[in-house]
């Protein structure tokens, strides 16, 4: 630990091994620790030892679960959008060569107390009980107006112009229901409150775009899931990390960021030892999250919280018509709150549990002092749970960007459903921490082909 | 008609012993004296001939340092259909970091993982700590293959690969849990990211 490096790296979760990874491939020296024994820090897949040590640790794993190894359960329940910034990420770097995708069977969403499925095919959006005959026509010609639009004929904007419109004034040009506002903001564009709505349209009208790009893409749903759980993602951009040169080292307690006299980063101290580095970059809870800071100085700040309820069944989600995966959104008007309600399914089918297992995380920002309530109407939803494990998560954001003391520390991840916020995040630490925007280069057409040949 | 199977193989073994020395031996029948500990190893293949009708593409996983502080992540494991652990036949104790990377293969691999023991260095026999009796008894009762190798001659290293070769279960590779991703893209509702994103690219239409 004598040696000196360019940047530290503390904890293992994805936002940290996807920098980790290109600050590698960028040439720079990098040690990256987790005080951990695994990899993921707060983004891990754990098996049910590493479960229950977290969440029980004074119980025995029930033997009824079958095999330990058979388990890879997701902290944080998120999907990757097929055609969206983590795939584009996930490709230039290669990391696709250690991973195997599958699909998230089906997106379903929830309206006037039942849940339907929200539609891939236009055969489906005929059928879909969620909008009525009317209703399907002025729907049919909003997607027509989004799928026509052309930045520069005018003709095709419909006197709209989606940087100063709101998305209000949108769906009132197309008389759409309150309902399908609610599906198409939330289930598709995919907000998780309504402040969308009387912003102008662009980020929305990208959103949506984004979706029905992704949900052509392969088929069933918008979604693309990892063989063996979430915790692979960050696996891979650690071993892409590894292989261009960064030393990993998990299990190792982080006793002390060390500043000079200016505040500004030194190294870390670990047990006796001391290694040193040009910069650090970590998840907020090796800066003092959740507890006094050490040396007096806030460097993180709790934002709000998240509620996630672990559930494994052994059935498939009712109204889902047997979908081996799925997520199902509860928007926030559909049962009185101001933050959806998530739940997001997988199975054996993903390697994720022994077979007959169902694992369904439910999931919403607390708004209340009692949130297992707030989580209510998603668990209601589940049938029968035959296990339960809840969290409730503050979300820490730095209090400062870094570029004063060195110290680069990362959000904790939020409540979206996906990965683009993560990959904002890295976009953001990567300009902070190099002073320079992260650009992914286009690749050579013989790079693209597949990898593995 | 010929066939090609493909596998996973996984390297372990203490650091220095020469398992980067030994991949690049097999693949590129290359060797570098001075080769610094595993930077860009990248993503190696290399295929082996059995018959006229067989050939077997084994897919390489180099540790890329990982194990150097117990770092390496389970996903290295994941899905092996073999592993070599390598020791170097000049230091005793490589020989016990192997046993003690056969047991962790024991407990993480799927339990029918092919593991080959390999001794490495046999160009610097005359300061041999290791006795071939001693690291053939040990793999005997492990039931595991076991050979010596020279990276830097390339004595015995075609020779072990192509052993793991012979003793790889041949018979259904495709239905195999442990048969390699890339060899069957597309099957069992997988999805090829790669393919794909060329495709959605280049037309920019929305198809709402």
């Amino acid at each position: 630990m004598d040696e000196k490096y360019d940047v530290i790296v503390l904890g293992t979760g994805l936002t940290e091994c996807i920098l980790s990874g290109l600050l590698s491939v960028d040439g720079k020296k990098v040690l990256h620790m987790d005080r951990n024994d695994y990899y993921g820090g707060d983004s891990a897949s754990l098996n049910l030892t590493q479960l229950y040590r977290k969440f029980r640790p004074n119980e025995e794993v029930p033997t009824k679960l079958g095999k330990d190894r058979d388990y890879n359960i997701d902290l944080i329940p998120k999907f990757i959008i097929a055609s969206g910034e983590l795939t584009k990420m996930l490709v230039h770097t290669e990391v696709t060569r250690y991973l195997e995708f599958k699909q998230i069977a089906g997106s379903f969403v929830y309206r006037d107390g039942r849940i339907s499925k929200v539609p891939s095919t236009e055969m489906e959006a005929v059928k879909s009980p969620l909008m009525g005959l009317f209703e399907k026509r002025r729907a049919k010609k909003f997607f027509e107006f989004l799928q026509n639009w052309k930045e520069d004929d005018p003709a095709t904007h419909q006197g709209l112009d989606l940087d100063v419109d709101s998305m209000k004034t949108v769906y009132e040009k197309f008389g759409l229901e309150p309902g399908t506002q609610d599906f198409i903001g939330h289930a598709m564009a995919l907000y998780l409150d309504d402040d969308y709505i009387t912003k102008p349209a662009r980020p929305s009208y990208d959103r949506i775009v984004l979706y029905t790009s992704s949900m052509t893409r392969y088929g069933k749903s918008p979604y693309i899931y990892p063989l063996y759980g979430l915790g692979e993602l960050p696996q891979s951009f650690a071993r892409l990390s590894a292989i261009y040169g960064g030393t990993y080292m998990l299990d190792k307690p982080i006793d002390e960021i060390i500043t000079d006299d200016n505040g500004k980063f030194v190294g870390v101290r670990s047990g006796n030892e001391t290694v040193r580095a040009d910069k650090v970059i970590g998840d907020p809870s090796y800066f003092g999250a959740g507890k006094d800071s050490d040396s007096g100085k806030v460097r993180v700040i709790e934002e709000g919280k998240v509620i996630r309820a672990i559930c494994f069944l052994n059935h498939t989600i009712p109204g889902t018509d047997d979908s081996d995966s799925c997520q199902i959104i509860i928007p926030q008007n559909q049962v009185g709150r101001r933050n959806d309600i998530y739940i997001a399914m997988v199975s054996s089918t993903h390697n994720v549990c022994a077979k007959d297992v169902y694992v369904a995380i439910v999931s919403t920002i607390v708004e209340t002092k009692n949130p297992e309530a707030e989580i209510e109407p998603g668990l209601k939803l589940l049938g029968p749970v035959f296990d339960k494990f809840v969290s409730v998560s503050p979300l820490y954001i730095p209090t400062s960007t870094g570029e004063a003391d060195n110290i680069f520390i990362t959000r904790s991840y939020d409540a979206t459903s996906h990965f683009e916020t993560v990959v904002d995040e890295v976009n953001n630490v990567w300009k902070r921490v190099t002073g320079h925007e992260l650009e992914l280069k286009p690749r050579k057409e013989e790079d693209q082909a597949r990898i593995g040949e | 008609m010929s066939k090609q199977f493909q596998f996973k193989l996984v390297l372990l073994g203490e650091s220095a012993v020469g398992k980067s020395s030994l991949v690049l031996r097999f693949v590129r029948d290359q060797f570098d004296d001075y080769r610094e500990s595993t930077i860009g190893a990248a993503f190696l293949t290399q295929t082996v001939t059995l018959d006229d009708s067989t050939t077997v593409k084994f897919e390489i996983w180099d540790t890329a340092g990982q194990e150097r502080y117990k770092s390496l992540a389970p996903m290295y494991y994941r899905n092996a259909n073999c592993a070599v652990v390598v020791y170097d036949i000049t230091q005793s104790t490589s020989l016990d970091k192997a046993r003690s990377w056969v047991r962790e293969l024991q407990r993480q691999a799927d339990p029918s993982i092919v593991i080959a023991l390999c001794g490495n260095k046999t160009d610097l026999n005359a300061r041999r700590q290791v006795s071939q009796e001693e690291a053939k008894k040990y793999a005997d009762e492990e039931g595991l293959m076991w050979g010596e190798t020279s990276a830097k001659s390339g004595e015995g290293v075609s020779d072990i690969f192509t052993a793991i070769a012979k003793k790889l279960p041949l018979s259904t590779p495709q239905s195999r849990p442990g048969a390699s991703r890339a060899s069957a893209p597309g099957t069992q509702g997988g999805v090829d990211l790669n393919r794909r994103l060329g495709a959605t690219e280049q037309s920019d239409a929305c198809n709402c």
